[in-house]
């Protein structure tokens, strides 16, 4: 069976030509996705429209909401280098778990936080004992896992084995959290962004949403690259190819 | 099967030899049960309320107590490697290891609990559906906790650890066995909740035993 990106994805997990591929995106994306978090921020916390029924309590969702599809969304990445790491053995993709890890705590962390500062004016608490809100604490707890393991075993190679195994085990959080809303009658609201032909919202508040999705999306690549390249020469230190490197001189 | 059955017999021989250990993992449920009341106070109808809780909270950490022994003592005398080297699949023989762990401390939890849901004012009926939660829940805790000590089997002081990776993955079995309670002592119908605990049951069984033994090969490696 032949891929036609399998060439690609060859050339890529080897780790000079990862770490090249890095140094070259991460001020790319970095800056895209500080520009278009700026725009976002000020167009959703400045100009868009206050909610008919939150006013402008709202507005933090331009935040809470690209924070909560990131936690997910970092712990999907995570498990599937999980995989990979674990079944072809690829060293990028043991490195890509634990570059993952912080970022996805540090999301999770942020949506907690926004979710609460949000929940006070609109359900009149800080924290209920939700589904939604009870598993993406476990979720958070599942990162601080997976770093805790990995940073417990001295060994690096079987580090990552292991944080891999803890890491797919822990995927059932992420559906059970997507689906919480839909699953139990539950305090949080449902989404409010499905189809772009048919959103629950209207496009005045969509628009600098999307900007936001799209910024802090950029903002993650460019950490986990950042990160990622990093653990790599760590890793690598002994080798040739770190070495001309640190000859050179950075 | 046969392998299964051996591994069976091998631990409950192990544990009946070791009875002090057995006992001790009682005892701190028993005193954790009791150290609850004593926080509260003489208020008997809030300890009535809560005592499903209390409960299960002490059944999760007299479990993380006694799960650690699962493999700590095999990995230290060579044991595991054996078992990881032997024809039989692995994850068969860590299947056994889990059963023995809840025959050898699940079901004696289960015998004293009746007694201790008394101490705490329970009444029948709740204290009942508690039973039925806890018999479908501390296999599971078993299981799940395997994972966990297989993880941290390598280490030395795993100890710490193995409570952050593995209480995550109690926490929804904990969930749904004290609603099923509240439910049911509210007059609600319970076959949700019921439904749930069988699941979580069918997937830890058949589940766990997989990355137990993936983690074990990888600890000892």
């Amino acid at each position: 069976m032949k891929f036609p990106f399998m060439p690609f994805l060859h050339r890529i997990s080897s780790p000079p030509r990862f770490y090249r591929m890095a140094c070259r995106w991460i001020p790319r994306l970095g800056w895209t996705g500080l520009i278009f978090m700026l725009v976002g921020l000020v167009w959703g916390l400045g100009f868009a429209p206050p909610d008919y029924q939150q006013g402008n309590a709202f507005r933090i969702m331009y935040i809470h909401v690209p924070s909560a599809w990131l936690s997910l969304f970092i712990y999907t990445v995570m498990a599937v280098s999980a995989v990979i790491a674990f079944v072809w053995r690829i060293k990028l993709a043991e490195v890509m778990i634990i570059a993952n890890a912080p970022i996805g705590a540090t999301f999770t962390f942020l949506a907690l936080v926004t979710g609460s500062i949000w929940g006070k004016p609109m359900w009149g608490t800080y924290w209920v004992w939700d589904p939604r809100l009870t598993f993406e604490l476990i979720l958070l707890f599942q990162y601080f896992g997976v770093i805790a393991l990995y940073t417990a075993i001295t060994d690096r190679r079987v580090g990552a084995r292991a944080a891999a195994i803890l890491a797919m085990v822990g995927i059932v959080t992420v559906p059970i959290v997507h689906y919480s809303v839909v699953w139990w009658s539950s305090l949080h609201q449902g989404s409010s962004f499905k189809t772009l032909d048919n959103p629950a919202i209207a496009w005045s508040m969509l628009v600098p949403l999307l900007i936001m999705f799209i910024g802090t999306n950029l903002f993650y690549l460019a950490v986990v690259f950042l990160r990622s390249r990093n653990e790599l020469l760590l890793r690598e230190k002994q080798t040739a190819w770190v070495g001309e490197i640190l000859d050179k001189g950075v | 099967m046969d392998a299964v059955m051996y591994m069976i017999r091998r631990e409950l021989l192990l544990a009946f030899r070791q009875r002090a250990e057995l006992v001790n993992a009682l005892l701190f449920y028993s005193f954790i049960v009791v150290l609850f009341p004593l926080a509260i106070g003489a208020n008997a109808k809030l300890i009535a309320t809560v005592a499903p809780a209390i409960i299960w909270v002490a059944a999760l950490l007299s479990v993380l107590l006694s799960i650690d022994r699962t493999f700590r003592s095999d990995f230290e005398d060579g044991t595991l490697e054996q078992l990881i080297l032997s024809d039989h699949p692995l994850s068969l023989l860590v299947l056994g290891k889990i059963l023995a762990h809840w025959l050898v401390s699940g079901v004696p939890l289960l015998v004293l609990t009746p007694l201790l849901t008394l101490f705490l004012g329970l009444d029948a009926g709740s204290s009942k559906v508690l039973m039925l939660t806890l018999l479908l829940g501390t296999p599971v805790l078993s299981a799940a906790g395997a994972i966990g000590v297989a993880l941290t089997v390598g280490l030395r002081r795993g100890g710490i650890l193995l409570a952050l990776l593995v209480l995550p993955m109690y926490i929804p079995v904990l969930l749904f066995a004290t609603v099923m309670v509240a439910h049911a002592k509210a007059g609600a119908p319970v076959a949700a909740d019921l439904s749930m605990l069988i699941a979580f049951l069918i997937l830890a069984i058949t589940l766990a035993p997989l990355p137990t033994a993936a983690a074990l090969k990888v600890s000892v490696s």
